[in-house]
């Protein structure tokens, strides 16, 4: 009888010790967007495909790790004109570094469900450190992390030559994401 | 000396000034939209939608000076005829300077790029991104542009033709010249 407690509790603690680290990500409901000034005017953009690795333990947030791949074909740079440039050598090099690839590196609780991702971007061959506050909001169907950062596109050389002029292409390029996730199996 | 040919120095001075604004935005619109994407190329795309706002706004002066305005009356000799179509062109010409920056506004809007006059004060997006109906509205300004050249064309012909073949005092009207004796 007691074997068969323990034996009932051992069952039922451990998928639940495990439940709450999210690994698997929903790419339906996950979202990279960005939004650029051209001439004053802010246009919206974003990427369609990309991959997230990660594993998120709310109890043990220290211990969270993410990389994300980006896609850099699957660019929505606001129009179609714009997003063949985007290609080319000017901005992303794309035949050349086909992919833009952040590694976490850190994570650390800032109190209630708001942490911040330190980590490295790498884009274009260049790799920049990030520091990303990220919201961590759980919920029934699946839990999602929300964050924002600010990109400096000269940073990674992303628009050079004549497209190095800020005044026509600002430099900040505020990027944000959401990326959906369920606990893994 | 009478005034009684001729517009109203406001009506006149509204006038030339549309006039030289949609000689500057119709060949500027031909040009750029040709250019492969270059920062130049955004700098005359946001030259061309800041005339084309001001160009709203003018007409809209100018619509709201007509209807509390008369014009001058045609001179004598103008066949009936000639009266009619002379209205229609002209209010055809007020319909399309309304609606050719309209449509580029909405144009802009359904392409995603929000309309930021002077790159100062932002227009309300009308319509959501959509890049099927942006290349649709592209169609439709294109369109009611050959349809106002074609117009102003004619606009022009006109006046001409009264002034220089039937010697009618006619340029005088939109203060070309020497002010018209009574």
């Amino acid at each position: 009888m007691k074997l068969a407690v323990f034996t009932l509790i051992a069952v039922l603690a451990a998928p639940m010790a495990h439940a709450v680290e999210y690994t698997t990500v929903l790419p339906k409901q996950s979202r990279v967007d960005f939004e650029f000034r051209q001439m004053g005017v802010p246009v919206k953009g974003g990427f369609k495909r990309f991959a997230v690795q990660m594993a998120f333990d709310p109890a043990k947030p220290e211990a969270a790790r993410a990389t994300i791949e980006i896609d850099l074909a699957s660019i929505d740079a606001g129009s179609r004109e714009a997003d063949d440039e985007s290609a080319g050598k000017l901005w992303f090099d794309r035949s050349a570094y086909p992919k833009a690839t952040f590694v976490s590196k850190e994570v650390r609780a800032l109190g209630g469900n708001r942490y911040e991702l330190r980590g490295a971007l790498t884009l274009k061959g260049r790799t920049r450190d990030l520091v990303i506050p990220v919201t961590y909001t759980p919920g029934m169907a699946h839990a999602t992390f929300d964050g924002s950062f600010v990109l400096r596109r000269l940073d990674f050389g992303i628009g050079e030559g004549m497209w190095a002029d800020v005044a026509t292409v600002a430099n900040d390029v505020p990027v944000k994401f959401r990326i959906a996730t369920t606990p893994g199996k | 000396m009478s005034t009684a040919n001729r517009y109203t120095t406001t009506a006149i001075t509204l006038h030339w000034g549309v006039a030289l604004l949609i000689l500057s935005a119709f060949p500027l619109g031909l040009y750029m939209v040709d250019l492969p994407l270059s920062p130049d190329k955004l700098k005359l795309y946001s030259y061309h939608k800041w005339i084309g706002v001001t160009v709203f706004l003018l007409v809209a002066a100018r619509l709201a000076w007509r209807l509390t305005h008369a014009p001058p009356p045609l001179p004598d000799g103008i066949a009936a005829w000639q009266r009619r179509a002379s209205s229609a062109v002209h209010g055809a010409l007020y319909v399309l300077m309304v609606a050719i920056p309209l449509s580029g506004w909405l144009m802009s809007s359904a392409k995603g790029f929000q309309t930021v006059w002077f790159g100062v004060i932002p227009l309300p997006d009308l319509l959501a991104r959509d890049r099927e109906l942006g290349d649709l509205l592209a169609t439709v300004h294109m369109a009611l542009n050959y349809t106002l050249a074609a117009l102003v064309i004619l606009h022009v012909a006109a006046a001409l033709k009264h002034h220089f073949i039937e010697r009618l005092p006619f340029l005088q009207r939109m203060g070309l010249g020497r002010k018209a004796r009574a």
